[in-house]
């Protein structure tokens, strides 16, 4: 009988097309924070719009599998599916390439395992063809398990952008994502950015320091910004928008 | 033609197991039935890729694998037989497998923490050199 001689320990195929799919990009920004509601979603989304206003090309992808909400923040209607053409077509959402599991649960809980979670982001790599953009950026789960560590884990030379809150409890939670992602060699952190804050915190600053991670800048608590998640045009007013427009433009490239 | 990006990820795979290697005896690929993949369009997929990358499969063997679930709460076991799936499911859980926690729960008890014990997808299990 036959034996295969081909049998590597990694035996799922689906990893080895995922540089490929990822090929044609050329910035990929996990927007990451241990701490749960410190606004990565709206930041993501934001940011998304901001460098897509600046000309850039721009894909924004959804990796917080087991409750994603970055289609609420951007408006994206998921009742149709993304094109298939060999593979599937990212959506396009406001001239920003748009990804999410969301199109496939259709909002409905999706109560999964952490293995299961990780299954999820294989397929969806694996069979996302995202052509060639200037930035990816990616909406993390909150945590330190599989799926938000899987967010860096399967591309190559993510600069992911931590979010912190002033609170002593974001301070604490986010601190023990800066020491993980210290101990990934050659891993470049952009840097943190301080959501919720009028003004820059001594606390923030100081964790910012202690991990020689450069601080870009503070947001300021927006109170009416619920009113207008889902509306693009009016997200663009806001002093989410105004204030990250200035830390993107000092901190993430050149005008194009 | 959401099979044709599963055909390149397990033409990627070949070459990256074999290290380029170009001539195949068999290569047998294990489809799941949960995934609902259409054999035909993935075996065309593959050969159309295998052949203008220059490799030569003498042998591409589809195994189906039926779809069985089991209760993590109740422990029952099931098969996709036992589940309705109308064709609007049966597309949103093709892209995604794992969807099928989103809408089915064990027919016995309700819950949703239920494991795919086997047949979910795509799964390559031999590639074997001339």
């Amino acid at each position: 009988m036959s034996k295969a001689i081909f049998m590597p320990k990694e035996k799922d195929f689906r990893l080895a097309v995922i540089d490929r799919r990822l090929a044609g990009i050329n910035e990929i920004y996990p927007i990451m924070s241990s701490k749960g509601g410190v606004g990565k979603t709206l930041i993501s989304a934001v940011l998304a719009l901001i460098l897509r206003d600046r000309g850039y090309k721009v894909g924004l992808l959804d990796l917080d599998i087991t409750n994603p909400s970055a289609h609420t923040a951007l408006g994206v209607s998921i009742k149709e599916l993304p094109e298939e053409e060999k593979g599937v077509k990212p959506l396009i959402a406001d001239g920003i390439k748009f990804m999410s599991v969301a199109f496939y649960t259709q909002d409905k809980p999706l109560p999964l395992r952490g293995w299961e979670i990780d299954n999820v982001i294989r397929e969806l790599l694996a069979i996302t063809i995202w052509g060639d953009l200037d930035y990816l950026i990616i909406d993390t789960p909150p945590g330190l398990s599989d799926e938000a560590l899987d967010a860096i884990s399967y591309f190559r030379s993510p600069k992911p952008l931590v979010v912190a809150t002033p609170s002593p409890l974001a301070i604490n939670s986010v601190r023990r994502l800066l020491q993980l992602l210290n101990d990934l060699n050659g891993l470049k952190v952009l840097g943190i950015v301080e959501n919720m804050a009028n003004e820059p915190s001594k606390r923030v600053r100081e964790l910012a320091e202690a991990f020689s991670i450069k601080y870009l800048g503070n947001v300021p608590l927006d109170p009416t910004i619920d009113e207008v998640i889902g509306d693009t045009s009016k997200l663009r007013n806001t002093l989410l928008y105004v204030a990250l427009k200035g830390i993107a433009e000092k901190n993430l490239g050149p005008n194009p | 033609m959401h099979e044709w990006a599963l055909a390149e990820a397990i033409v990627d795979y070949i070459t990256k197991v074999s290290s380029g290697k170009k001539r195949f005896k068999r290569v047998t690929v294990k489809l799941g039935e949960l995934q609902s993949i259409d054999e035909e369009i993935l075996r065309f997929s593959i050969n159309e890729i295998l052949k203008a990358d220059g490799i030569h499969v003498k042998e591409l063997r589809f195994e189906k694998v039926p779809a069985i679930f089991r209760c993590r709460n109740c422990g029952y076991e099931w098969s996709l037989k036992d589940m309705e799936m109308d064709e609007e499911i049966k597309e949103l859980i093709h892209f995604v497998p794992e969807a099928v926690h989103t809408y089915f729960k064990c027919p016995k008890c309700g819950s949703r923490d239920f494991e795919i014990v086997g047949g979910r997808g795509v799964y390559v299990v031999e590639v074997i050199p001339e």
